[in-house]
């Protein structure tokens, strides 16, 4: 009943690079609330937000297997992320260069 | 054996093959994906504004999080999104009780998850650590706009909730699916989707943890 298995020829991920991954993820984890015990300002989120990214990257080229789709699921994927970043991009540009009018000229 | 679908069988008369046919539902799943991300998206860029406007708000606020919990539940969905792969991984290679096993497990994380979501939720209605005008926590209260963060909480975290309350029915339906046999290493798209869905809400999890749980 699966004679059309072989067709496919699809790539199946090993179990061992899943237990790998999650392991990496794991790490992650508690290297993030690991770094937030110490206190170094503003860069505590940089570190935080490259950790989960990191993680990110982890889940969706193994666990989500883009790493070996297409390339159509990568730019899909990508545009949307891109577009985000857009968003992010004007509404920080308009709120960062507001000011505060007080008193007359 | 004839009980069992050959994957041919879900072959649909539009799709010109069977390979086409996978390539598009997991291109469309990818599409939704995306809507997915810019949903949620949003709502972090909205965060990002606030929490960068006001530090204090969301400094204090994260502090009456309770990272145990925290840790705790991100840990135990990224365990779920390993045996949601595994399960995949199991219909990929015809092991259909492994399968649904792995799912059974995924299901269950999704219940701790949620379980532990309850006690956290619960314990800031009791402490009044609430959105807007239904705030009446007694430490924060000398905390301008304190209830900014809470309204970022349960809207972020509730969304989330949300997905992975749909993610769990939708894992049980395709546990029911491996159970009857009715996917195979021929056909595993319905699994792939659902997995595809259930790896998204970890990864929004992933981004929401550090967000609110271990901020200054």
């Amino acid at each position: 009943m699966s004679n059309h298995s072989e067709d496919h020829g699809h790539h199946i991920i090993p179990v061992k690079t899943y237990v790998g991954v999650l392991i990496g993820l794991l790490i992650g984890t508690f290297l993030t609330v690991w770094v937030a015990q110490y206190h170094f300002g503003e860069w505590n989120m940089v570190v935080a937000m490259a950790i989960a990214t990191a993680k990110a990257s982890l889940v969706l080229l193994f666990f989500m297997h883009l790493k070996y789709d297409n390339m159509m699921n990568r730019v899909i994927f990508g545009s949307g992320f891109l577009f985000l970043l857009l968003l992010a991009g004007f509404s920080f540009m308009d709120i960062l260069t507001r000011f505060k009018i007080i008193g007359q000229f | 054996m004839s009980t069992v679908k050959s994957a041919e069988s879900h072959h649909q008369h539009h799709f010109a093959t069977i390979e086409q046919q996978y390539d598009s539902s997991k291109q469309g799943i990818w599409l939704f994906l995306v809507t997915e991300i810019l949903m949620f998206g949003g709502l972090f860029v909205a965060y990002s504004i606030y929490h960068s406007l006001y530090p204090e708000v969301f400094k204090h606020g994260s502090e009456m999080l309770d990272k145990v919990m925290g840790t705790t539940n991100t840990a135990v969905l990224i365990f779920s999104s390993f045996t949601m792969a595994l399960g995949i991984h199991y219909v990929q290679t015809d092991k259909l009780k492994h399968a649904a096993i792995s799912m059974g497990i995924t299901i269950v994380c999704a219940c701790i998850f949620l379980v532990v979501k309850y006690f956290e939720y619960s314990h800031k209605f009791h402490d009044g650590l609430l959105p807007g005008k239904y705030f009446t926590n007694e430490e924060l209260a000398n905390i301008p706009n304190a209830a900014l963060f809470f309204g970022f909480y349960f809207m972020m975290t509730g969304l989330h909730g949300v997905h992975v309350f749909a993610g769990a029915c939708m894992i049980g339906w395709c546990m029911v699916k491996a159970l009857r046999g009715n996917v195979s290493s021929g056909y595993y798209t319905p699994v792939e989707g659902v997995g595809l869905f259930w790896h998204i809400v970890d990864l929004i999890w992933i981004y929401l943890f550090p967000l609110f749980y271990l901020v200054g």
